[in-house]
């Protein structure tokens, strides 16, 4: 322990930095399209359309009740054989990249879809119904009523999401990406020093992470708690029709 | 059809695939069942001490849960397995490489004893971090009156916490524990990556080697969600039984 060997880091910097970009590419891709595939699901979800509802619902549960890494391997190893079956070409078209960014956006969306719900259920019954008595449609009572209130709700709990999100992007380490964590490891087989490497990795993680956390409980705090969305009722369950509304 | 392929002969051990999708299933419960021992245990404790009035003991739990909460859990597994051998003094570093794999062979396993260990310690005291949270949220959820109501009979506070706030506490933190408890059979596959073959590395190296693709998805896809359903079960068994009567459990809106 006594020789912790600083300048192996500062020389791998730059390969370093490029690996902790590329996180955060797949940390914004996933939570764009997260949010916004999740809240299609959502509201797919509350539809009156009980097959579309019911699907949905199986997909989400299903997407959730597997490990990430299962749904990085299914995407990583299927989605050539979808592509072939499709195009008839070859399916090497879709690398280990393209798939990992597929597999994030489906489990996000699905896991996004749960707290989008919530938040949309935070938003009072009478203000649909005043939107639709004013002559709205139903996505202009939505995007225009609903949604910008449920979202306003579930800024905490989306943040609280996010920052568990950013974690698991070390997960494509799985197919071999080279995010921040696989920059690390792969300096540190070249250069034989794991245990700067990893130990500066955990720091940085660390870091990021536990600032991002206190932004959130900052925001909480201020926050009505009234209007919160809570975690700890609809969300925490994966199993399917789990006491609805706590009954 | 695909499905057959796990009758056919594995490369190595005289067994079928099927063995070896067994194997994971049984690994996968091992590891997620002694890590949730130590988180359950080490959790607890931390949370009833994020709640006590004793402050240097209430900031060292909150620490932790702050360094284990904030680092993922990959990275952690790392940390473990690569890292903590290197820093630990020279000759206990290289008797956990060297003399404690070997130590006792693991029944149907192609990984080492410490393979094992490392990945139940990380991910036990990992989600330690998680069900601490909960117990402190349990335990901050309870009326401060029935503390106080303790106090004036005349009980300490470890006998307030052990006859008043905990067997409540307890109660109501079942639901959001059922979700850790599931969260760990999910999270025990990143141990995949420190070389435990528990379901997840199964399926992928049947997948590797037979290059049918669908059907070991699948059937791993689907003991983990029997698995889930299984709990969720056991679970709800557990909360009726235990259920105060005639208290209104949390929710209801």
């Amino acid at each position: 322990m006594g020789d912790f060997d600083f300048g192996i880091i500062v020389k791998n910097l730059p390969f370093l930095w490029s690996g902790l970009l590329f996180s955060f590419k797949l940390f914004g891709i996933a939570l764009a399209g997260g949010i916004f595939f999740g809240t299609l699901l959502a509201l797919g979800r509350l539809s009156r359309f009980r097959i579309l509802s019911s699907a949905i619902g199986g997909f989400v549960n299903l997407v959730r009740s597997i490990p990430f890494i299962m749904a990085i391997f299914w995407l990583y190893f299927m989605a050539p054989e979808i592509v072939k079956y499709f195009t008839g070409q070859q399916g090497e078209a879709i690398g280990p990249e393209t798939s990992a960014i597929i597999a994030f956006i489906m489990v996000e969306a699905a896991y996004f879809s749960e707290i989008i719900r919530a938040g949309i259920q935070s938003v009072p019954r009478g203000q649909p119904w005043a939107a639709y008595a004013l002559g709205m449609n139903y996505w202009q009572a939505m995007g225009n009523v609903v949604l910008p209130q449920a979202f306003r709700n579930m800024v905490p709990i989306i943040l609280t999401q996010a920052i568990i999100l950013f974690q698991d992007t070390s997960l494509v380490y799985v197919v071999g990406l080279k995010d921040f964590l696989g920059a690390a490891s792969k300096a540190g087989q070249i250069s034989g020093r794991i245990v700067e490497l990893y130990v500066f990795v955990a720091v940085v993680y660390l870091v990021i992470c536990f600032g991002a956390s206190r932004l959130a409980k900052y925001l909480q705090n201020r926050m009505d708690p009234a209007r919160q969305v809570a975690i700890s009722k609809d969300l925490t369950l994966a199993g399917p029709g789990i006491r609805p509304d706590g009954a | 059809m695909e499905w057959k392929v796990f009758f056919e002969q594995a490369p190595s051990g005289g067994v079928t695939y099927l063995h070896w999708m067994l194997s994971g299933l049984m690994w996968t419960l091992i590891v997620s069942s002694c890590a949730w021992v130590i988180a359950f245990t080490l959790g607890s404790v931390l949370g009833v001490l994020r709640t006590t009035p004793i402050k240097w003991l209430n900031f060292a739990a909150t620490v932790y849960v702050e360094i284990f909460r904030n680092i993922p859990l990959l990275v952690q597994m790392f940390l473990w397995y690569f890292v903590m051998p290197e820093v630990l003094p020279a000759e206990l570093g290289d008797w956990l490489k060297q003399t404690y794999p070997n130590l006792i062979t693991l029944p149907f396993a192609q990984f080492s004893l410490w393979e094992f260990t490392a990945a139940v310690l990380c991910l036990g005291m990992y989600t330690a971090s998680r069900v601490a949270e909960q117990v402190r949220a349990g335990i901050e959820s309870l009326p401060r009156g029935q503390t106080n109501a303790g106090l004036a009979m005349g009980f300490t506070l470890p006998q307030v916490y052990r006859f008043v706030i905990l067997p409540m506490a307890f109660r109501l933190i079942i639901p959001p524990m059922t979700s850790e408890f599931l969260t760990i059979f999910k999270n025990s596959s990143t141990a995949l990556t420190i070389g435990v073959l528990e379901l997840t590395a199964q399926s992928r190296q049947i997948v590797e080697y037979t290059f049918v693709k669908f059907a070991p998805f699948a059937a791993a896809t689907m003991l983990y969600i029997i698995i889930t359903l299984t709990v969720i079960f056991l679970m709800r068994l557990l909360e009726n039984k235990v259920a105060v009567p005639g208290y209104v459990s949390q929710g209801g809106h």
